[in-house]
Protein backbone atom coordinates (compact mmCIF):
# COMPACT_ATOMS: atom_id res chain seq x y z
CA UNK A 1 0.00 0.00 0.00
CA UNK A 2 1.39 3.53 -0.73
CA UNK A 3 1.60 5.47 2.34
CA UNK A 4 -1.02 7.89 1.70
CA UNK A 5 -4.14 7.80 -0.56
CA UNK A 6 -4.49 11.23 -1.94
CA UNK A 7 -8.55 12.33 -1.84
CA UNK A 8 -9.72 13.32 -4.95
CA UNK A 9 -11.82 16.32 -6.00
CA UNK A 10 -14.78 15.62 -8.31
CA UNK A 11 -17.63 17.76 -9.79
CA UNK A 12 -20.86 15.67 -10.59
CA UNK A 13 -25.03 16.28 -11.11
CA UNK A 14 -26.51 13.65 -9.96
CA UNK A 15 -30.69 14.11 -10.35
CA UNK A 16 -30.28 17.59 -11.77
CA UNK A 17 -28.92 18.92 -8.72
CA UNK A 18 -24.36 19.93 -8.58
CA UNK A 19 -22.43 18.07 -6.25
CA UNK A 20 -18.75 19.13 -5.13
CA UNK A 21 -16.82 16.75 -3.28
CA UNK A 22 -13.74 15.57 -2.28
CA UNK A 23 -13.61 11.29 -2.21
CA UNK A 24 -11.47 8.75 -1.73
CA UNK A 25 -10.49 7.31 -4.93
CA UNK A 26 -11.75 3.84 -3.63
CA UNK A 27 -15.05 4.84 -2.75
CA UNK A 28 -17.88 2.83 -5.15
CA UNK A 29 -20.32 5.22 -7.04
CA UNK A 30 -22.96 3.27 -4.97
CA UNK A 31 -21.62 3.89 -1.83
CA UNK A 32 -21.25 7.51 -2.54
CA UNK A 33 -24.68 7.95 -3.45
CA UNK A 34 -25.85 5.82 -0.67
CA UNK A 35 -23.62 7.25 1.99
CA UNK A 36 -22.63 10.75 1.14
CA UNK A 37 -26.03 11.59 -0.53
CA UNK A 38 -28.20 9.44 1.64
CA UNK A 39 -29.98 8.89 -2.21
CA UNK A 40 -30.54 5.52 -0.59
CA UNK A 41 -32.97 4.53 -3.34
CA UNK A 42 -30.81 2.53 -4.82
CA UNK A 43 -29.65 -0.38 -3.62
CA UNK A 44 -26.72 -2.70 -3.25
CA UNK A 45 -27.80 -6.80 -3.52
CA UNK A 46 -25.18 -8.96 -4.60
CA UNK A 47 -21.85 -6.56 -4.81
CA UNK A 48 -20.85 -8.61 -7.41
CA UNK A 49 -21.58 -7.16 -10.93
CA UNK A 50 -24.84 -9.57 -10.99
CA UNK A 51 -27.56 -8.69 -9.85
CA UNK A 52 -28.36 -5.16 -11.25
CA UNK A 53 -30.14 -3.37 -7.99
CA UNK A 54 -27.53 -0.97 -7.94
CA UNK A 55 -28.26 0.33 -11.57
CA UNK A 56 -28.44 4.00 -12.46
CA UNK A 57 -28.05 6.17 -15.32
CA UNK A 58 -24.55 7.42 -16.11
CA UNK A 59 -24.95 10.10 -19.13
CA UNK A 60 -28.16 7.95 -20.02
CA UNK A 61 -26.64 4.72 -20.07
CA UNK A 62 -27.57 2.17 -17.22
CA UNK A 63 -24.35 1.30 -15.15
CA UNK A 64 -23.84 -1.17 -12.54
CA UNK A 65 -22.91 1.77 -9.40
CA UNK A 66 -21.31 -0.93 -7.87
CA UNK A 67 -18.79 -1.59 -10.34
CA UNK A 68 -17.56 1.71 -10.81
CA UNK A 69 -15.50 4.18 -8.55
CA UNK A 70 -17.04 7.07 -7.65
CA UNK A 71 -14.65 9.62 -8.81
CA UNK A 72 -15.03 8.09 -12.24
CA UNK A 73 -17.90 10.08 -12.19
CA UNK A 74 -16.14 13.21 -12.25
CA UNK A 75 -17.85 15.13 -14.95
CA UNK A 76 -21.37 12.99 -15.19
CA UNK A 77 -24.71 13.15 -15.01
CA UNK A 78 -26.24 10.45 -12.76
CA UNK A 79 -29.58 9.57 -12.77
CA UNK A 80 -31.17 7.26 -9.64
CA UNK A 81 -34.66 6.12 -8.69
CA UNK A 82 -34.81 9.52 -6.65
CA UNK A 83 -35.08 11.82 -9.76
CA UNK A 84 -38.05 9.84 -11.67
CA UNK A 85 -40.59 11.84 -9.80
CA UNK A 86 -41.31 15.36 -11.11
CA UNK A 87 -43.10 17.75 -8.87
CA UNK A 88 -44.58 14.80 -6.45
CA UNK A 89 -45.71 13.36 -9.85
CA UNK A 90 -44.64 9.78 -10.11
CA UNK A 91 -42.58 8.98 -13.65
CA UNK A 92 -44.96 6.89 -16.16
CA UNK A 93 -42.63 4.13 -15.62
CA UNK A 94 -43.35 4.39 -11.95
CA UNK A 95 -46.94 4.44 -12.14
CA UNK A 96 -46.38 1.03 -14.45
CA UNK A 97 -45.10 -0.83 -12.21
CA UNK A 98 -47.13 0.04 -9.32
CA UNK A 99 -50.40 -0.26 -11.89
CA UNK A 100 -49.29 -3.72 -13.14
CA UNK A 101 -47.50 -5.30 -9.99
CA UNK A 102 -44.12 -5.25 -11.20
CA UNK A 103 -43.26 -5.77 -8.06
CA UNK A 104 -43.45 -7.51 -4.99
CA UNK A 105 -40.88 -6.96 -2.13
CA UNK A 106 -39.41 -3.99 -4.11
CA UNK A 107 -35.69 -4.79 -3.59
CA UNK A 108 -35.00 -5.10 -7.42
CA UNK A 109 -37.26 -2.40 -8.52
CA UNK A 110 -35.63 0.83 -8.91
CA UNK A 111 -32.90 -0.91 -10.98
CA UNK A 112 -35.68 -2.14 -12.90
CA UNK A 113 -36.96 0.98 -13.36
CA UNK A 114 -33.57 2.73 -14.58
CA UNK A 115 -32.96 0.16 -17.21
CA UNK A 116 -36.29 0.43 -18.04
CA UNK A 117 -35.36 4.44 -18.78
CA UNK A 118 -32.63 3.74 -20.86
CA UNK A 119 -34.50 0.69 -23.21
CA UNK A 120 -37.43 3.31 -23.51
CA UNK A 121 -35.21 6.54 -24.02
CA UNK A 122 -33.31 4.33 -27.15
CA UNK A 123 -36.73 2.41 -28.34
CA UNK A 124 -40.31 3.51 -28.16
CA UNK A 125 -41.85 0.37 -29.15
CA UNK A 126 -39.62 -2.82 -27.78
CA UNK A 127 -40.71 -6.09 -28.48
CA UNK A 128 -40.97 -8.94 -26.08
CA UNK A 129 -37.69 -10.13 -26.81
CA UNK A 130 -36.15 -6.44 -26.53
CA UNK A 131 -37.71 -6.05 -23.38
CA UNK A 132 -36.11 -9.43 -21.88
CA UNK A 133 -32.72 -8.27 -23.27
CA UNK A 134 -32.90 -4.95 -21.75
CA UNK A 135 -33.53 -6.37 -18.02
CA UNK A 136 -31.53 -9.58 -18.45
CA UNK A 137 -28.80 -7.96 -15.77
CA UNK A 138 -31.58 -6.94 -13.42
CA UNK A 139 -32.37 -9.97 -11.01
CA UNK A 140 -35.32 -10.30 -9.20
CA UNK A 141 -36.39 -13.28 -7.84
CA UNK A 142 -40.07 -12.62 -6.45
CA UNK A 143 -42.37 -11.45 -9.75
CA UNK A 144 -40.99 -14.41 -12.63
CA UNK A 145 -40.96 -11.43 -14.24
CA UNK A 146 -44.16 -11.67 -16.27
CA UNK A 147 -45.86 -8.12 -14.31
CA UNK A 148 -42.41 -6.44 -14.90
CA UNK A 149 -42.64 -7.11 -18.71
CA UNK A 150 -46.12 -6.27 -18.42
CA UNK A 151 -45.41 -2.84 -16.43
CA UNK A 152 -42.80 -2.08 -18.96
CA UNK A 153 -44.90 -2.35 -21.87
CA UNK A 154 -47.60 -0.07 -20.22
CA UNK A 155 -45.19 2.26 -19.48
CA UNK A 156 -44.28 2.63 -23.36
CA UNK A 157 -47.39 3.14 -23.88
CA UNK A 158 -48.10 5.58 -21.81
CA UNK A 159 -45.23 7.61 -22.89
CA UNK A 160 -45.93 7.58 -26.71
CA UNK A 161 -46.17 10.96 -27.49
CA UNK A 162 -44.59 12.32 -24.59
CA UNK B 1 3.21 6.51 -15.92
CA UNK B 2 3.14 2.98 -15.90
CA UNK B 3 6.70 3.16 -16.02
CA UNK B 4 7.06 5.40 -13.19
CA UNK B 5 4.85 3.58 -10.69
CA UNK B 6 5.71 -0.50 -11.05
CA UNK B 7 4.61 -3.63 -11.17
CA UNK B 8 2.15 -3.21 -8.94
CA UNK B 9 0.08 -0.26 -11.02
CA UNK B 10 -2.54 -1.94 -12.75
CA UNK B 11 -4.65 -0.14 -15.50
CA UNK B 12 -8.43 0.24 -15.29
CA UNK B 13 -10.31 0.24 -18.45
CA UNK B 14 -14.24 -0.64 -18.29
CA UNK B 15 -13.53 -2.29 -14.45
CA UNK B 16 -16.30 -4.83 -15.08
CA UNK B 17 -14.28 -7.58 -14.09
CA UNK B 18 -11.10 -5.78 -12.45
CA UNK B 19 -13.06 -4.19 -9.92
CA UNK B 20 -15.17 -7.32 -8.81
CA UNK B 21 -11.72 -8.85 -8.55
CA UNK B 22 -10.37 -6.26 -6.30
CA UNK B 23 -13.35 -6.72 -4.13
CA UNK B 24 -12.61 -10.26 -3.36
CA UNK B 25 -8.86 -8.97 -3.13
CA UNK B 26 -7.64 -11.53 -6.24
CA UNK B 27 -6.74 -8.19 -7.27
CA UNK B 28 -5.07 -5.87 -5.34
CA UNK B 29 -2.99 -3.07 -7.30
CA UNK B 30 -1.36 -0.37 -5.23
CA UNK B 31 -1.96 2.05 -7.85
CA UNK B 32 -4.91 2.47 -10.40
CA UNK B 33 -5.09 4.05 -13.52
CA UNK B 34 -7.78 4.89 -14.74
CA UNK B 35 -8.10 5.17 -18.75
CA UNK B 36 -11.38 6.34 -19.23
CA UNK B 37 -10.85 9.93 -19.16
CA UNK B 38 -8.32 9.49 -22.27
CA UNK B 39 -9.83 11.46 -24.88
CA UNK B 40 -10.47 9.92 -28.00
CA UNK B 41 -9.83 6.02 -27.05
CA UNK B 42 -13.01 5.13 -27.77
CA UNK B 43 -13.42 5.01 -31.85
CA UNK B 44 -14.60 2.83 -34.16
CA UNK B 45 -12.76 3.44 -37.78
CA UNK B 46 -13.51 1.60 -40.91
CA UNK B 47 -10.49 1.55 -43.13
CA UNK B 48 -10.26 -0.08 -46.89
CA UNK B 49 -9.66 -3.71 -45.67
CA UNK B 50 -10.09 -3.35 -41.98
CA UNK B 51 -12.16 -1.77 -38.62
CA UNK B 52 -9.80 0.03 -36.56
CA UNK B 53 -11.19 -0.21 -32.81
CA UNK B 54 -10.30 2.14 -29.74
CA UNK B 55 -9.08 -0.04 -26.78
CA UNK B 56 -11.37 2.08 -24.92
CA UNK B 57 -14.61 1.16 -26.79
CA UNK B 58 -16.93 -0.27 -24.91
CA UNK B 59 -19.07 -3.30 -25.79
CA UNK B 60 -22.45 -1.15 -26.35
CA UNK B 61 -20.35 1.04 -29.34
CA UNK B 62 -19.41 -1.56 -30.90
CA UNK B 63 -23.07 -3.99 -30.68
CA UNK B 64 -25.03 -0.93 -32.11
CA UNK B 65 -22.41 0.52 -34.52
CA UNK B 66 -24.13 -0.27 -38.30
CA UNK B 67 -20.11 -0.44 -39.58
CA UNK B 68 -19.84 -3.78 -38.22
CA UNK B 69 -22.87 -5.37 -40.00
CA UNK B 70 -19.90 -6.39 -42.41
CA UNK B 71 -18.53 -8.97 -39.87
CA UNK B 72 -21.71 -10.23 -38.02
CA UNK B 73 -19.45 -12.15 -35.52
CA UNK B 74 -18.50 -9.15 -34.09
CA UNK B 75 -22.18 -8.06 -33.29
CA UNK B 76 -22.71 -11.65 -31.90
CA UNK B 77 -20.27 -11.41 -29.39
CA UNK B 78 -20.76 -7.16 -28.52
CA UNK B 79 -24.41 -8.00 -28.25
CA UNK B 80 -24.17 -10.96 -25.97
CA UNK B 81 -21.16 -10.30 -23.79
CA UNK B 82 -23.30 -10.48 -19.98
CA UNK B 83 -26.06 -7.84 -20.03
CA UNK B 84 -26.61 -4.02 -21.13
CA UNK B 85 -25.07 -2.22 -17.63
CA UNK B 86 -21.94 -4.36 -18.78
CA UNK B 87 -21.82 -3.94 -21.92
CA UNK B 88 -22.43 -0.31 -21.34
CA UNK B 89 -18.92 -0.19 -19.31
CA UNK B 90 -16.74 -3.07 -20.34
CA UNK B 91 -14.15 -2.39 -23.33
CA UNK B 92 -12.78 -4.62 -26.23
CA UNK B 93 -9.23 -3.55 -25.48
CA UNK B 94 -9.95 -4.52 -21.76
CA UNK B 95 -11.42 -7.61 -22.37
CA UNK B 96 -8.10 -8.93 -24.00
CA UNK B 97 -6.12 -7.34 -21.87
CA UNK B 98 -7.27 -9.23 -18.95
CA UNK B 99 -7.20 -12.44 -21.17
CA UNK B 100 -9.90 -14.54 -18.76
CA UNK B 101 -10.43 -17.69 -20.62
CA UNK B 102 -14.01 -17.08 -20.08
CA UNK B 103 -13.75 -14.29 -21.93
CA UNK B 104 -15.74 -13.24 -25.33
CA UNK B 105 -13.76 -11.01 -27.53
CA UNK B 106 -10.59 -13.45 -27.74
CA UNK B 107 -12.27 -16.39 -28.57
CA UNK B 108 -14.06 -14.75 -31.83
CA UNK B 109 -10.91 -12.35 -32.91
CA UNK B 110 -9.15 -15.81 -32.90
CA UNK B 111 -11.05 -16.83 -35.96
CA UNK B 112 -10.76 -13.71 -37.68
CA UNK B 113 -7.44 -11.51 -38.73
CA UNK B 114 -7.03 -9.45 -36.03
CA UNK B 115 -4.13 -7.45 -34.31
CA UNK B 116 -3.47 -5.90 -31.43
CA UNK B 117 -1.52 -2.81 -31.52
CA UNK B 118 0.46 -2.22 -27.92
CA UNK B 119 1.68 0.89 -26.88
CA UNK B 120 4.72 1.30 -24.45
CA UNK B 121 7.56 3.57 -23.25
CA UNK B 122 9.58 2.08 -25.94
CA UNK B 123 7.50 2.68 -28.68
CA UNK B 124 4.71 0.70 -30.51
CA UNK B 125 4.45 -3.00 -31.74
CA UNK B 126 1.56 -4.80 -33.76
CA UNK B 127 0.65 -8.50 -32.12
CA UNK B 128 -1.35 -11.09 -33.91
CA UNK B 129 -4.64 -12.21 -31.08
CA UNK B 130 -3.44 -15.02 -30.53
CA UNK B 131 0.34 -14.30 -30.01
CA UNK B 132 -1.32 -11.54 -27.98
CA UNK B 133 -2.73 -14.68 -25.18
CA UNK B 134 -0.44 -16.30 -23.91
CA UNK B 135 -1.97 -18.08 -21.04
CA UNK B 136 -4.67 -17.84 -18.31
CA UNK B 137 -4.21 -13.94 -17.41
CA UNK B 138 -1.45 -13.74 -19.00
CA UNK B 139 -0.77 -11.45 -22.50
CA UNK B 140 2.64 -10.14 -23.70
CA UNK B 141 2.35 -6.70 -22.61
CA UNK B 142 5.19 -5.24 -20.70
CA UNK B 143 4.41 -3.71 -17.50
CA UNK B 144 5.21 -0.27 -19.41
CA UNK B 145 2.57 -1.04 -22.30
CA UNK B 146 -0.74 -1.05 -22.63
CA UNK B 147 -3.37 -1.91 -25.45
CA UNK B 148 -4.05 1.30 -27.96
CA UNK B 149 -6.22 -0.36 -30.42
CA UNK B 150 -8.01 -3.72 -31.87
CA UNK B 151 -7.59 -3.96 -35.69
CA UNK B 152 -10.08 -6.56 -37.33
CA UNK B 153 -9.58 -7.33 -41.14
CA UNK B 154 -12.45 -7.55 -43.05
CA UNK B 155 -12.80 -11.42 -44.41
CA UNK B 156 -13.15 -11.94 -47.91
CA UNK B 157 -16.38 -12.53 -49.93
CA UNK B 158 -18.80 -15.47 -49.41
CA UNK B 159 -17.16 -15.47 -45.64
CA UNK B 160 -19.75 -15.97 -42.94
CA UNK B 161 -19.18 -16.36 -39.21
CA UNK B 162 -20.99 -16.93 -35.95
CA UNK B 163 -20.51 -16.89 -32.51
CA UNK B 164 -22.63 -18.60 -29.78
CA UNK B 165 -22.11 -19.08 -25.96
CA UNK B 166 -23.97 -21.29 -23.66
CA UNK B 167 -24.72 -19.72 -20.45
CA UNK B 168 -27.08 -19.94 -17.30
CA UNK B 169 -27.87 -16.89 -17.24
CA UNK B 170 -27.07 -13.24 -19.15
CA UNK B 171 -24.46 -11.86 -16.50
CA UNK B 172 -22.66 -15.01 -15.56
CA UNK B 173 -19.62 -16.11 -17.60
CA UNK B 174 -20.04 -19.16 -20.35
CA UNK B 175 -20.26 -22.91 -19.70
CA UNK B 176 -18.92 -23.04 -23.47
CA UNK B 177 -18.50 -20.91 -26.18
CA UNK B 178 -17.78 -21.58 -30.14
CA UNK B 179 -16.66 -19.17 -32.73
CA UNK B 180 -16.59 -20.39 -36.35
CA UNK B 181 -15.70 -18.67 -39.49
CA UNK B 182 -15.86 -20.22 -43.00
CA UNK B 183 -15.55 -18.91 -46.47
CA UNK B 184 -17.74 -20.98 -48.83
CA UNK B 185 -18.06 -21.17 -52.41
CA UNK B 186 -21.29 -22.72 -53.47
CA UNK B 187 -21.76 -25.58 -51.36
CA UNK B 188 -17.91 -26.66 -50.47
CA UNK B 189 -16.45 -24.82 -47.40
CA UNK B 190 -12.86 -23.33 -49.05
CA UNK B 191 -12.08 -22.06 -45.35
CA UNK B 192 -12.43 -22.42 -42.18
CA UNK B 193 -11.61 -21.01 -38.50
CA UNK B 194 -13.01 -22.82 -35.50
CA UNK B 195 -12.36 -21.30 -32.01
CA UNK B 196 -13.00 -22.66 -28.56
CA UNK B 197 -13.96 -20.64 -25.24
CA UNK B 198 -14.12 -21.30 -21.70
CA UNK B 199 -12.62 -25.21 -22.53
CA UNK B 200 -9.07 -24.27 -21.87
CA UNK B 201 -6.72 -21.69 -20.42
CA UNK B 202 -6.78 -19.47 -23.52
CA UNK B 203 -8.57 -19.41 -26.40
CA UNK B 204 -8.22 -23.48 -28.57
CA UNK B 205 -8.34 -23.40 -32.34
CA UNK B 206 -9.73 -26.67 -33.49
CA UNK B 207 -7.58 -27.31 -36.20
CA UNK B 208 -8.35 -30.38 -36.79
CA UNK B 209 -11.82 -29.95 -37.23
CA UNK B 210 -10.69 -26.80 -39.61
CA UNK B 211 -9.48 -29.56 -41.90
CA UNK B 212 -11.77 -31.87 -41.67
CA UNK B 213 -14.26 -29.31 -43.11
CA UNK B 214 -11.93 -27.17 -45.42
CA UNK B 215 -12.09 -27.87 -49.23
CA UNK B 216 -15.45 -30.22 -48.19
CA UNK B 217 -19.41 -30.28 -48.69
CA UNK B 218 -20.36 -29.83 -45.14
CA UNK B 219 -22.56 -32.98 -45.08
CA UNK B 220 -24.02 -34.59 -41.83
CA UNK B 221 -20.64 -37.16 -42.06
CA UNK B 222 -17.94 -34.33 -42.59
CA UNK B 223 -20.07 -32.55 -39.62
CA UNK B 224 -19.48 -35.50 -37.57
CA UNK B 225 -15.89 -35.82 -37.84
CA UNK B 226 -15.26 -32.36 -38.05
CA UNK B 227 -17.68 -32.13 -33.88
CA UNK B 228 -15.87 -35.15 -33.26
CA UNK B 229 -12.13 -33.13 -33.49
CA UNK B 230 -13.66 -30.57 -31.95
CA UNK B 231 -14.48 -32.46 -28.55
CA UNK B 232 -11.08 -33.82 -28.64
CA UNK B 233 -9.48 -30.29 -29.05
CA UNK B 234 -11.36 -28.93 -26.03
CA UNK B 235 -9.59 -29.00 -22.93
CA UNK B 236 -12.25 -28.05 -20.15
CA UNK B 237 -11.99 -28.40 -16.62
CA UNK B 238 -14.45 -29.30 -14.23
CA UNK B 239 -16.30 -26.87 -12.07
CA UNK B 240 -19.83 -25.50 -10.83
CA UNK B 241 -20.28 -24.66 -14.62
CA UNK B 242 -20.21 -28.29 -15.21
CA UNK B 243 -18.46 -31.48 -15.85
CA UNK B 244 -15.08 -31.86 -18.06
CA UNK B 245 -17.41 -34.02 -20.00
CA UNK B 246 -20.73 -32.11 -20.42
CA UNK B 247 -18.48 -28.91 -22.06
CA UNK B 248 -16.99 -31.25 -24.34
CA UNK B 249 -20.69 -32.04 -25.38
CA UNK B 250 -21.80 -28.58 -25.06
CA UNK B 251 -18.82 -27.05 -27.00
CA UNK B 252 -19.50 -29.36 -29.69
CA UNK B 253 -23.20 -28.56 -30.10
CA UNK B 254 -22.08 -25.12 -30.41
CA UNK B 255 -19.36 -26.01 -33.17
CA UNK B 256 -22.65 -27.27 -35.10
CA UNK B 257 -25.09 -24.56 -34.38
CA UNK B 258 -22.73 -21.62 -35.17
CA UNK B 259 -21.49 -23.53 -38.24
CA UNK B 260 -24.78 -23.86 -39.37
CA UNK B 261 -25.89 -20.04 -38.81
CA UNK B 262 -21.84 -19.33 -40.35
CA UNK B 263 -23.27 -21.05 -43.74
CA UNK B 264 -26.24 -19.24 -44.01
CA UNK B 265 -24.76 -16.02 -43.85
CA UNK B 266 -21.75 -17.15 -46.18
CA UNK B 267 -25.04 -16.56 -48.52
CA UNK B 268 -25.99 -13.58 -47.59
CA UNK B 269 -28.83 -14.34 -45.56
CA UNK B 270 -29.11 -12.32 -42.45
CA UNK B 271 -29.20 -14.08 -39.02
CA UNK B 272 -29.61 -12.73 -35.29
CA UNK B 273 -28.04 -14.81 -33.10
CA UNK B 274 -28.85 -15.42 -29.33
CA UNK B 275 -27.32 -17.15 -26.90
CA UNK B 276 -28.12 -20.48 -25.83
CA UNK B 277 -29.18 -20.29 -22.08
CA UNK B 278 -29.98 -23.20 -19.89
Amino acid sequence: MPDRIENISVQLKVNGKSYSRTLEPRKLLVEFLREDLDLTGTHVGCDTTYCGACTVLLNGAAVKSCTMFAVQADGAEILTVEGLEKNGELHPIQKAFGDCYGLQCGYCTPGLMLSTVQLLSQNQQPSEKEMRKAIAGNTCRCTGYQNILKAIQAAAQNMKGA
Amino acid sequence: MLAQLGDDAKLLAGGQSLIPLMKLRFANPTHLVDLNFIFGASYIKEDKDAFRFGAITRHAEIESSAAIGKIPILHDCAAGIADVQVRNRGTIGGSLAEADPSGDWATVLFTLSAEVRCLGTSGERTVSVSDFIKDAYTTVLANDELVSEVAVKIPPKGSGGAYLAFKRSAPVYPTASAAVQLRMEGDICQDAAIALGCVGLTPIRARDAEAAVRGQALTEKTMARAIEAVRAAADPQSDMRGSANYKRVVVGALVKRATEIAVRRARGERVEVGHVYA
